[in-house]
């Protein structure tokens, strides 16, 4: 007698509906793994490399074609050079056709003519190595359409450098370099500082703000709205704002300052040691605030209410309703908007470019990468810089994930 | 310290010095005249206030009454809260006296209600502490939201020299007229600002709409399907959420440049998208799992395909949802600068954003500086007031990116 058992395994339906999972995602995995994971393996590929803004243009063959003499002596001129002045260029070639009713004079090497058609062999060009050819010509006729014709022809050029990107030779010259000296220890000190600092003030601000909010009054929406501006105001707005407020010459938060007699001469909020640190910082707390009131908010308003009616009852003061029965509550939503913040914070990079451009020792580790990439010019020390980063992140993301799926069921 | 002598004037002497701060900034900021806080002043002037005010306990006693029109007078004297310029007009001059005698007056009486002299509960003790922070805490938030964007739209409206004379003189002459929107009128004609406002506005839409059409599809199949990899997908998706812009923006410009994407709206619009995919779709996820399955279950057994399902029950039942992903996604799109700003160039093809930092240049004037700030705010904040509610929704819902 045979009973009757449940299938095992994964059944046509599910299989199918997997299917149609994988198909409807495949858009964005395919987008997202094209600009996110693509570009994070090369980042790592040439944080190896030595690699500068300058190689984003690799060394090639350059020519110039032009008709010159007059007269008896009248010749075609192909100038070539290098582009780059250090590395050399192999296999250079030029091949280019004669135009009709030209009688050519006497070929030197290293160019041979067949027919009208011109090729010349140079092999290796140096570092800033410059050739000349030059083809004696006669011409009958006019000589300025020929001039014409002859610059218009465009002689075809090969040979190619190497390519830093694409070779197999891996230095850890980047990270040497990234890590040399104390300058290392200054960013990361810096980012720490921002990070820790402009997080916790953020949720504090959130926090009172939240508590400020957290009741009907008329007006509540409103102000509720207007409390989010510095949030939703583009960052460049803001930060070109406050840069104007806290100007040392015309600065409206200087002046009132001075006036009030709180300082005696302008201060350069944004140009000094350790204060720019600390108004970047600010700068951040008072962006990011709004977030984090706005999700305090939200998980004030849906605490159950009985539990305040009951400790009513008891007699409970309101000092002891906050830290016994408001603060055990939002300590969830607390913990996972610190930790988010603080990765956030942490890769914060428009704020302070935008602020102090990351002069007067404000430069985090986010601002560092495009320091090294662009103003130095070095893109492989950025790419290290970058992986530095990553790798704090993941790090981050160990402690977050192990705590958000306890916190959210994630 | 829980004594009504003892908690009121404590607390009417720190309230005065944030009234008289408050009104002396504002009176600085909207007439550019000198105007001090006296913090020792009006410590003496605000505890005398506070023991007057909880020994007098009716609404509106002569003695309160009394007190707060002395003290709001004795600005006139240079011994009162507020130290006034001399050449301060006489209208501001009586505007501040007014202010502070009945600013004062309500707030103390709001502070101190129901606050006896003598022995405090530590209801009523904590209730007045309470009561003062609320309303310290209305006036800071205000002030700090408030004074930046007053400033830009202000210096906007002024010329670099009366900028450079007085920065605190905010006063709008509108007898110029027309001439007062000068750095804006600047910036349309000589700045091609209208070209930016409309590449920013169709990047933005555009960007919108390819994030929808990737993250909707996307987010139902995590939302309700179950297959292998689900789980590591969700955790990819918040992990792709942490990866800094700037890490990425690095291959990106190399690989643009390589291929002779940069510079172009094309290689912006390509590249936008991506950035809010993973938002949008961990936001849409969210409410997708929200919704009642039966009712799509219904729509099944009476024959349509699951893409029919999303399109004809799905789609029109999560439609507030769509509009607040979509009004994020606008305002990430509208508000990025970093992307713009490494990888375009050619002025002509600028967004507003990168447009405004082409602005911050010492050759040219501050106020159109300010004006450029105010041209890129208005709109979102337009955007942001009219539809606040969504707007709110959608950066709860799934959004702690910043």
């Amino acid at each position: 007698m045979s009973s009757a058992t449940p299938p095992t395994g994964t059944g046509a339906l599910a299989k199918r509906e997997a299917r149609l999972a994988w198909a409807l995602l495949a858009p964005t995995v395919i987008s997202v793994s094209l600009v996110v994971i693509l570009p994070l393996l090369a980042i790592i590929w040439i944080s190896f490399k030595p690699f500068t803004l300058s190689d984003l243009r690799p060394p090639a063959p350059v020519v110039r074609e032009s008709l010159r003499g007059s007269g008896d002596d009248l010749r075609i001129e192909y100038r070539l050079r290098n582009s780059s002045q250090e590395i050399a260029v192999e296999g250079v070639t030029l091949s280019d056709v004669l135009p009709d009713g030209v009688a050519v004079g006497e070929i030197v090497e290293p160019c041979v003519l067949e027919g009208r058609d011109l090729f010349c062999d140079f092999g290796t060009l140096d570092g800033g190595q410059r050739e000349r050819i030059r083809i004696p010509v006669t011409v009958d006729g006019d000589l300025l359409a020929f001039e014409d014709l002859v610059e218009e022809s465009e002689p075809r050029l090969t040979g190619s450098g190497p390519n830093v990107l694409t070779n197999l030779e891996f230095s850890l010259e980047n990270f040497a370099r990234v890590f040399d000296g104390s300058e290392f220890w200054g960013v990361l000190w810096v980012t720490l500082f921002y990070t820790v600092f402009g997080t916790i003030g953020a949720l504090v601000m959130g926090l009172f703000a939240a508590l400020l909010l957290n009741k009907s009054f008329r007006g509540q929406g409103f102000i509720r709205g207007l409390y989010l501006f510095p949030y939703v105001a583009p960052v460049i707005a803001v930060a070109f704002t406050w840069v104007t407020l806290f100007d040392p010459f015309s600065g409206s938060a200087n002046a009132l300052l001075v006036q009030m007699g709180l300082s005696s001469e302008p201060i350069n909020f944004f140009g000094e040691r350790p204060l720019a640190l600390i108004m970047v910082t600010v700068f951040e707390i008072w962006r990011y605030f709004p977030l984090s009131f706005l999700f305090i908010l939200a998980r004030m308003q849906s605490i159950d209410s009985s539990m305040y009616e009951a400790a009513d009852m008891d007699g409970a003061s309101p000092f002891q309703k906050f830290w016994l029965l408001s603060i055990p509550q939002l300590l969830g939503i607390l913990s996972v908007l610190f930790l988010l913040r603080f990765i956030w914070t942490f890769n914060k990079f428009d704020d302070i470019f935008l602020l102090t451009g990351g002069n007067a020792g404000t430069r985090t580790l986010t601002v560092n990468v495009y320091e090294q990439a662009f103003a130095i010019s070095n893109i492989g020390a950025g790419a290290a810089v970058a992986v530095v980063i990553l790798v704090c992140l993941i790090a981050f993301s160990f402690v977050f994930f192990r705590f958000i799926s306890r916190e959210e069921g994630l | 310290m829980r004594k009504g002598y003892l908690t009121a004037p404590v607390l009417g002497a720190i309230w005065l010095v944030v009234i008289a701060t408050t009104v002396a900034i504002t009176m600085s900021f909207s007439t550019g005249a000198a105007f001090r806080p006296q913090v020792l002043l009006c410590l003496i002037w605000g505890a005398v206030a506070g023991l007057v005010y909880v020994r007098f306990p009716a609404q509106h006693a002569p003695a309160r009454l009394g007190i707060s029109a002395f003290l709001g007078l004795s600005g006139l004297t240079g011994f009162g809260p507020v130290l006034i310029g001399s050449d301060t007009s006489l209208q501001a001059v009586v505007v501040t006296v007014v202010a502070m005698a009945v600013v004062m007056h309500l707030s103390l009486a709001a502070i101190l209600k129901e606050t006896p002299f003598g022995e405090l509960t530590r209801h009523e003790y904590e209730e007045a502490v309470i009561r003062f922070f609320t309303g310290f805490g209305y006036i800071f938030f205000t002030a700090i939201v408030v004074i930046p964007f007053y400033v830009m739209v202000m210096t906007s409206l002024k010329s670099q020299q009366a900028l450079l004379q007085n920065p605190l003189d905010f006063s709008v002459d509108l007898s110029q007229g027309t001439d007062l929107f000068r750095s804006y009128t600047e910036l349309f004609r000589d700045f091609n600002f209208g070209t930016y406002l409309w590449t920013s506005l169709y990047v933005s839409v555009l960007t919108v709409f390819i994030t929808l059409l990737f993250s909707v599809p996307g987010a139902y199949a995590v939302a309700r399907f179950r297959f292998q990899g689900q789980k590591a997908f969700s955790r990819s998706i918040l992990l792709i959420y942490m990866v800094p812009m700037i890490v990425l923006a690095l291959p990106i410009y190399i690989a643009f440049s390589l291929t002779g994407l940069r510079n172009s709206i094309l290689g912006i619009v390509m590249i936008y998208p991506v950035t809010t995919i993973p938002v949008a779709l961990y936001m849409l996820q969210g409410y997708f799992r929200g919704l009642p399955t039966e009712v799509e279950e219904a729509g099944l057994m009476d024959g349509l395909s699951r893409l029919a399902v999303i399109w004809k029950i799905t789609l029109p039942l999560s439609l507030p949802a769509l509009a607040s992903v979509s009004l994020y996604v606008f305002m990430i799109a509208w508000n990025e600068f970093l992307l713009a700003f490494m990888l375009l160039d050619d002025p002509s093809k600028f967004t507003l954003t990168r447009g405004v930092t082409m602005l911050n240049s010492s050759e040219i004037p501050r106020q159109h500086l300010m004006a450029g700030a105010v041209i890129a705010t208005v709109p979102i904040m337009a955007l942001f007031l009219g539809l606040e509610r969504f707007m709110t929704k959608g950066l709860t819902a799934g959004s702690v990116k910043g």
